[in-house]
């Protein structure tokens, strides 16, 4: 080939040219935790069945609900919903009515009649559920669906545990409650009740590869309240046993009650001694408002029902009729609360105590190696195993939270630990994704849609106050949803990309192209649901 | 069915989104990182290579998009794509018009684009005759507001009170002294063209839409582009969208279109915020802020955005100055 005087180059594309090199921080996407998710006590995918939902797809959606939690219309009436505290759409036009949600979707389940999936082959093991509480079913309902054979024994007439011997059915329907709960005995777990078991080699149980004690804390806690001269007291958990037990023959209130405690269950019965005829239905509390343990949309609830709640006073003793209470004083910059020295006597026809529950630790005697903690609950490990090999426990007898969220997530976890313990297999770990947080959000691109509530008027009956969605209203509602930390194909990433390094494959999946992003940052900003993140580039 | 990802159901319908994007302007070329000007380009002759089936040539001014695009022997351009001076695009341009015309070719839509440089300044005069002789040409200019390739040189489009290589603030001066700046969208309409538009990057929807309509007009047509420039403007590449929202939001970049020299829609400011919000996010007017600002420094630059609230009509209130 003859020498040319210059080197001709052809001209080319500039696609030669790997802007990649001059990165230095790059972008890659990330599966973050949702917020709603990482509180939820049962660890349910809530953003994944709200996407399911938006679509139109209840069945799917419910399909989602139904691997953390086997009782969604349940959970959808009286779970606290702490999810929708944290619903990073709280901080822009109010947080997702997830709640309300779960409760439509898991009525449409129990309308259409859905069944949960076949559960996994039979592995011929024999576990024990002690308890037909939330725990104690919902443990039954994920052994079941590992494959494993499954009998609750419960010591009362009826299957529910708290679901339905302490929680008013103004908040929860006997109706929802028994479908929910024939499901799990349709699903093949075997529910024996009537039969109270004494302790672990009770001779009823028999041969079995693992036991989960889930029995509740039914028990009044004790009081130093003295009391004389016949004093009308009656316990808040007894109560709500009779009136599901025996609704005709329930202890006489009076006009004037007086509720002890604060917590949730203490709210529960003042709401409820209102619905049974009481005139004038007071609580008294230790401390302040804002330190009750109930949650705020039940003493919200309870104060628009015409509920009064006195605070910072401790009931010192009861005689006959009147009630002998010691204010209290609170420093609030050391937080320490002592007696002031004032005292207020009360006229009351009866006083209920919700002042706590315990435990029967009896049921574990037979075993020195369970250990009690302090507050008289068994301690377990990470797998909700007590110090006994094949003995687990959960709910309201172990430390933690006492709600029935929490009783389920526990059942969730002794599931998989029994699981593993039976088969003789060492569970993976599990790492858990960063949780997403408002601040990654870019809200530009979401639309102001307030969440909407519905409602019925509340007429103090013992008639269910919610109000499920219709389909329509679902759907719009589940919209609301921000996804946050986890990608939904909005391709803002892919339009403002000034370099073309992100590829939109056929099926609508990203990918970064690194040979030509040069790490602006752009994609991660203009994210609206913070899914993408940017990271040092040690390419070397 | 099992479900383990997220997938969203709702459509979305730009150019841009679409997986089979012509990508006019592709990878490899060397804009900054975060350019505002390399995303313009490609989005508005992506948009115009959709409309037309890809029958367009492109001629391309002398600045940043010409430099970065042609490093050679490479080149970025996806489409048909010529290069001649600073000043002579428009000129150019209408050239090419003209060939297609004697060789009966309607079907071919010509372009001319440039940066604020060669369309405020250098190439003003070629492209006042372009418009006055209503050549079938569709001239994009990018707004990147200064000479950013040579290192940000005031431009006519350089807003007043802006920091630039050649407008360097210091005890007695306070930045690019230009009270309104040169508007060339006013100086297209004044010509009375048959289409005028202002997009920005932060509505690519919009963009898209403009530029749509503007290929299929014949006669002469303006598309002016609000382009931020991370370089000469001073803010983290990863900026470049959320500047170019803020001036739309703030009123600093009115978004309009014209027809025969009137304005004919013009789109609305959702959440108006003051202008200040927009200023303190940049370097170029960090002096404003300073111990040695004069007090109405910020009142100039609100009075600006107020007045073309008011002109252009995009919103039901004007924030005090």
């Amino acid at each position: 080939m003859p020498k040319t005087f210059a080197t001709v180059i052809e001209a080319g594309t500039s696609l030669g040219n790997h802007t990649g090199s001059w990165r230095t921080i790059k972008p890659e996407y990330i599966a973050g935790l949702p917020p709603c998710s990482a509180t939820c006590p049962a660890g349910e995918n809530i953003q994944l069945w709200l996407s399911l939902a938006k679509a139109g797809k209840f069945r799917e959606a419910w399909e989602v609900m139904v691997r953390d939690n086997p009782f969604p219309a349940i959970m959808g009436r009286i779970c606290y919903h702490s999810c929708e505290k944290t619903c990073c759409r709280g901080q822009f036009d109010g947080s997702v009515n997830i709640n309300m949600i779960e409760r439509s979707i898991g009525d449409a389940a129990i309308t259409n009649g859905w069944k949960f999936a076949d559960s996994a082959q039979n592995s011929g093991k024999k576990i024990i559920v002690v308890g037909a509480g939330p725990g104690g079913l919902s443990a039954a309902y994920f052994l079941r669906k590992l494959g494993h054979e499954v009998t609750v024994y419960e010591s009362r007439a009826k299957p529910g545990g708290m679901m339905r011997y302490g929680v008013p059915r103004y908040r929860l329907s006997t109706e929802v409650m028994d479908a929910e709960i024939k499901r799990i005995e349709d699903y093949g777990v075997k529910i024996i009740c009537g039969n109270k078991i004494s302790g672990i080699h009770d001779d009823i149980i028999g041969e079995f590869d693992a036991l989960y004690a889930a029995i509740g804390a039914h028990r009044a806690s004790k009081t130093d309240v003295i009391m004389k001269n016949g004093a009308a007291v009656i316990d808040a958990i007894d109560l709500f046993r009779r009136l599901e037990e025996t609704p005709m023959d329930l202890p006489s209130f009076g006009q004037k009650v007086f509720v002890y405690g604060g917590g949730n269950t203490a709210v529960d019965a003042a709401r409820t001694a209102l619905r049974l005829g009481a005139e004038s239905v007071k609580i008294i509390y230790r401390r302040t408002i804002n330190d009750m343990p109930a949650h705020e949309i039940e003493i919200n609830a309870a104060l628009s029902e015409g509920i009064e709640i006195l605070c910072l006073r401790t009931i010192n003793s009861i005689d006959g009729n009147s009630i002998l209470v010691d204010k209290m004083n609170y420093d609030e910059e050391f937080e320490i609360l002592s007696k002031s020295g004032d005292t207020e006597v009360f006229q009351a026809d009866s006083v209920i105590f919700a002042i706590g529950q315990a435990m029967d630790t009896g049921f574990f005697r037979d075993f020195d190696a369970i250990r009690v903690t302090e507050k008289g609950r068994i301690e377990v490990d990470r797998n909700m195993m007590t110090q006994e090999e094949g003995i687990f426990a959960g709910g309201d007898i172990v430390p933690g939270k006492r709600s029935v969220t929490t009783a389920i997530g526990h059942a969730k976890k002794a599931a998989r630990g029994i699981d593993t313990y039976v088969r003789g297999v060492t569970m993976p770990n599990k790492t858990k994704n960063d949780v997403a947080h408002f601040k990654k959000l870019n809200t530009v691109y979401y639309r102001k849609d307030p969440r909407i509530n519905v409602s019925r008027p509340n007429d103090l009956s013992f008639h269910e106050i919610g109000v499920s969605y219709s389909d329509r209203e679902i759907v719009r509602q589940a919209s609301r949803c921000f996804s946050c930390g986890n990608c939904f194909h909005c391709y803002n990433c892919y339009e403002y990309c000034p370099d073309n390094a992100i590829i939109k494959h056929l099926d609508g999946s990203l990918e970064i192209n690194y040979n030509y992003c040069k790490g602006c940052g752009i994609c991660s900003s203009e994210c609206p649901c913070g899914a993408i993140r940017m990271v040092a580039d040690e390419k070397g | 069915m099992s479900y383990s990802t997220l997938k969203d159901v709702e459509e979305f319908t730009t150019v841009q989104s679409s997986h089979d994007r012509p990508n006019t302007l592709t990878s490899g070329h060397r804009g900054c990182q975060g350019c505002g000007e390399a995303l313009g380009a490609r989005c508005a002759i992506d948009a115009a290579h959709r409309e037309t089936n890809g029958k367009i040539i492109v001629v391309n001014a002398t600045g940043c998009l010409e430099v970065f695009t042609c490093y050679f022997p490479e080149n970025s351009w996806n489409v048909p794509w010529l290069h001649s001076l600073f000043g002579n695009a428009p000129a150019v341009a209408t050239g090419v018009a003209a060939a297609l015309r004697r060789q009966g070719r309607d079907d071919v839509r010509v372009i001319a684009q440039g940066g604020d440089g060669s369309t405020f300044d250098i190439g003003m005069g070629c492209l006042s005759g372009m418009f006055d002789r209503n050549d079938d040409v569709l001239y994009i200019c990018y707004d990147n507001q200064a000479y950013m390739n040579t290192g940000v040189q005031r431009s006519g489009a350089t807003p007043p009170l802006a920091r630039t290589a050649t407008t360097l603030p210091n005890k007695s001066y306070m930045g690019s002294d230009s009270q309104t700046g040169k508007n060339v969208p006013k100086i297209a309409m004044a010509h009375g063209i048959p289409y005028i538009a202002t997009a920005s990057i932060a509505n690519i929807p919009d963009l898209e839409e403009k530029v749509r309509r503007a290929i299929g007009i014949h006669g002469a047509r303006y598309v002016h582009i609000h382009v931020p420039c991370p370089l000469g403007w001073g803010y983290p590449t990863s900026e470049t969208i959320k500047i170019a929202r803020l001036a739309i939001q703030c009123g600093l970049f009115p978004l309009f279109e014209a027809e025969h020299g009137k304005q004919v829609r013009s789109t609305q400011i959702e959440d108006l915020i003051p202008v200040e919000e927009y200023l303190r996010s940049q370097k170029r007017f960090a002096h404003l802020f300073g111990k040695n600002a004069p007090a109405d420094a910020i009142g100039v630059l609100q009075n600006i955005a107020n007045s073309n609230i008011e002109l252009y009509r995009l919103s039901g209130g004007i924030l005090n100055a």
